[in-house]
């Protein structure tokens, strides 16, 4: 469990608390999502949506905290040119 | 797309790779319990690249493998009565019952709906006054709010010809009980992250500690799950048995205290029979008394006839991580995604269809056979 | 599925045998002329002479023939981009291009659901026939049935078709060598989202389109150019898994895809994230897989290029020796990863 995709909310549509929804951004498409579980997110916000609903607010703070601990590991300078990841092999 | 490309990022998870073989003393057995990061796990070949460093079985993660066959008996059921309409989430289609699965009996004549949301089983019900609409609510704490919604707003609209076949599961007791397993050789769980969206991870505290094993919140994409294992292993490696989050961008200790509430308000936990893993202590969820005219067993009553597992199946086995897919007789042979002995086989969530599909079907063993 | 779903407003109850078929339609005696004459051939315009008689009596063409036959019964009838009469005669026409035919001749069989509103026959034979006039092809026969309500999803078509055969001829899967390179037409998975997304009502904006175009044009660029294509296919159920599979079967090699190399149109990569639908196994209809000789990939990928429909094209693959797996993808940690077959049509999940 579970497939939860991030969008963007892009709109507030209902803002009612138990009817809530908004339009949320998938890679250029928009579907309507229900809201009821994030009522507090802003437009501009990334949510995860599962099921129809989104279920959280991604935080952009922590997302690049993340990366930014991975950049310490060492990343592409490392890596061996020859094996592009484009590459057909 | 954003929050997920960087998170497939093939670089970044080669240098995790290299992290973690650099950081084991020792090849230690982790557990990963949701189905999605099961199949993540394979997809991307990670199980494999790690293979000496970390052994990763796998758990009951798959909500739609754990469904009783006596919801499933009954959603049929209840789909082949006239005037009623099931809708149902994709995943549970093919799933096989006792005599069938839900795709069978549409084809049939059934009237069974396909939906992504509790919500369009609302909309379906709106459109159609006529018919009872049963919605089969399967999942689980990610799902259950999304259920709790529906019901909720069922009540507002006054809609007479809704209900739910209930089957929504809790993760933290069958992560419990199989570590009281004799037999259990899990050192450290990798916690299911979208769950833990809702739940939070406080109530992990109490099962590091009791237990002694590290609970990383993990999430779904590749460098996601290494960045996982990555913690969980430091942490055994320095003997500390704490729960860690490493999906802090979706999951918060305290988690989504407005789903919760929305939960609360409908649900009651209870003890309930997991498919293949037996009955759980406060393993699922329930709609509370006041809201049980919503509960489709009281409206229609329960399934009239007998449960039949299939013997053959060992997913019970594969579910508590104790048999690989590939080691069961039956995988590839008797049993394959298109004729399927049970729920592991089938779902998308499954361990089994994780193997059947990542790691090649055993036709390809002929292609092997076959001479230059 | 009702009418409802097919993509155009319902038209009202108490309306007569003009508005909508009938069984009468299907007898064969003054309803079926007159549907014939009155309906069918008008939305057909310019409708080919040998239509109104028993069998249409042709030249002798001159060289083989390549005769192909195929089924359509698209649910809902209408999707963006596309119908179920421009689906019949691309679909049809496509299998006749990947020979190595140009199509010449087409046959349109017709089974109709009671009740069905002439409106919506009319729009889609109008649209079989603006996709005929685009590849060329001519429909000299056809027939039509009716059967009674409930059945037939409203409307499907059944064609033949007879192309003539152009050397050179792809050799095919069976000839597939280690080296070959693998191509795609165009972004994948667009079909199969559309159809989806329409006939589920998903509310998915802006609506998903279909790839649904001939083939031909593409097939004639690689012609012109004398790029040494191997085997070529249209990917349509199963999607580019179902044709990688059947050449791996065939040639009993390894066909190897890399993944961040295949195309995908953001429209249709956001649906399947959402839906949980690998794009590898949807269906396209505008689409092919190509296999050309070793070094050949980039020329082949300009020369599709040229064409507005195909300018994503790439290269997106090799054939191999035999290893773990008929069809494995490259997923960018550096290992190849089988990739399964389809398993009946993709089923969105939540999972």
């Amino acid at each position: 469990m579970c497939l939860a995709i991030p969008g963007k909310l892009t709109q507030w549509i209902n803002r009612d608390p138990l009817f809530a929804t908004a339009e949320v951004e998938f890679a250029s498409i928009r579907r309507v999502c229900h809201m009821a579980c994030v009522p507090e997110a802003l437009v501009g916000d990334y949510v995860l949506v599962h099921a129809g609903v989104a279920i959280t607010r991604v935080d952009p703070a922590e997302a690049q905290r993340l990366l930014d601990d991975l950049q310490s590991l060492g990343t592409a300078d490392e890596w061996p040119p020859e094996e592009d990841p484009h590459e057909i092999r | 797309m954003k929050y997920v490309d960087e998170f497939r990022d093939p670089r970044r998870a080669q240098s995790l790779v290299r992290e973690i073989h650099g950081r084991v003393s020792r090849r230690w057995t982790l557990m990963e319990v949701c189905g999605g990061q099961t199949h993540g796990l394979l997809r991307y070949g990670i199980a494999e690249e790690l293979a000496d460093a970390v052994e990763l079985i796998h758990g009951p993660g798959c909500p739609v493998c754990v469904t009783s066959l006596a919801a499933i008996d009954l959603a049929i059921e209840l789909a082949c009565r006239a005037g009623t309409i099931v809708a149902s989430f994709g995943d549970m289609l093919r799933v096989p019952g006792s005599r069938g699965s839900l795709a069978d009996a549409r084809s049939a004549g059934a009237a069974v709906r396909m939906v992504y949301s509790p919500l369009d089983a609302i909309e379906i019900a709106r459109r159609n006054p006529t018919e009872q609409v049963v919605f089969f609510a399967v999942g689980f704490e990610t799902t259950a709010p999304a259920t709790a919604v529906a019901v909720q707003q069922a009540k507002e609209l006054d809609l007479q010809n809704f209900s739910l076949l209930v089957s929504h599961v809790r993760v933290l007791p069958a992560m419990e009980s199989l570590l009281q397993q004799p037999d259990a050789r899990i050192d450290g769980f990798l916690a299911a992250g979208h769950v833990c969206t809702i739940t939070g991870y406080e109530p992990y505290d109490k099962l590091a500690d009791q237990y002694r094993v590290p609970v990383v919140v993990t999430g779904f994409e590749p460098v996601d799950l290494l960045a996982g294992i990555l913690e969980c292993v430091s942490l055994l490696e320095s003997r500390s048995f704490e729960v860690k989050n490493c999906y802090s961008r979706s999951v918060c200790r305290d988690g989504n205290q407005a789903a919760r509430k929305l939960m609360d308000e409908v649900y009651e936990i209870i003890d309930c029979d997991w498919r293949g893993l037996g009955m759980l202590l406060q393993g699922g969820l329930r709609l509370r008394p006041e809201w049980r005219h919503f509960d489709a067993t009281f409206r229609f009553g329960g399934c009239s006839l007998p449960v039949i597992e299939t013997p053959e199946c060992q997913g019970g086995l594969v579910l508590s991580g104790r048999l690989k897919p590939h080691e069961c007789p039956s995988f590839g042979g008797a049993c394959t995604p298109d004729r399927p002995l049970g729920a592991p086989m089938v779902s998308s969530e499954g361990a089994c269809a994780a193997y059947y599909r990542y790691r090649g079907a055993p036709i390809d063993a002929t292609l092997n056979a076959v001479s230059d | 599925m009702t009418f409802a779903t097919a993509g155009i407003a319902c038209p009202t109850m108490h309306s007569s045998s003009q508005d909508r078929i009938t069984l009468a339609h299907g007898e064969g005696g003054r309803q079926s002329r007159r549907l014939i004459a009155e309906v069918i051939l008008p939305a057909l315009n310019p409708a080919d002479q040998h239509l109104t008689e028993d069998a249409a009596c042709l030249p002798q063409p001159t060289g083989p023939i390549a005769f192909t036959t195929d089924s359509f019964v698209v649910s809902p009838i209408f999707f963006p981009a596309g119908d179920i009469g421009s689906l019949s005669v691309f679909g049809t026409t496509n299998d006749l291009a990947v020979a190595g035919a140009v199509p010449l001749w087409m046959s349109l069989a017709l089974v109709l659901e009671e009740g069905l509103p002439m409106s919506i026959l009319s729009r889609v034979l109008a649209s079989v026939g603006r996709a005929a006039r685009e590849v060329g092809v001519r429909v000299v026969t056809g027939d039509t049935k009716v059967v009674p309500k409930g059945m037939a999803d409203g409307l499907y078509i059944n064609t033949a078709a007879v192309g003539l055969i152009r050397p050179p001829v792809p050799a095919g899967p069976t000839a597939l060598a280690v080296g070959d390179e693998l191509i795609l037409s165009g972004p994948i998975a667009r079909h199969g989202v559309a159809v989806l997304a329409a006939r589920e009502q998903l509310g998915i904006l802006p609506e998903p389109t279909s790839d649904c175009g001939s083939l031909l044009p593409g097939v004639e660029a690689l012609r012109r150019r004398s790029i040494p294509v191997r085997a070529i296919r249209d990917a349509t159920r199963g999607g580019v898994s179902a044709v990688l599979h059947e050449w791996a079967r065939d040639c009993r090699l390894s066909l190897s895809i890399n993944e961040l190399s295949i195309p995908v149109a953001d429209e249709t990569r956001g649906v399947c994230e959402l839906l949980g639908l690998d794009p590898l196994h949807v269906a396209n209809e505008g689409t092919m897989v190509i296999a050309v000789a070793p070094g050949a990939g980039e020329a082949a990928v300009a020369a599709l290029q040229e064409l507005p429909q195909h300018r994503q094209a790439a290269l997106c693959g090799v054939v191999q020796v035999r290893q773990l797996a008929s069809v494995v993808v490259q997923r960018g940690l550096g290992r190849a990863i089988p990739l399964d077959e389809p398993q009946g049509a993709p089923l969105p999940r939540i999972c």
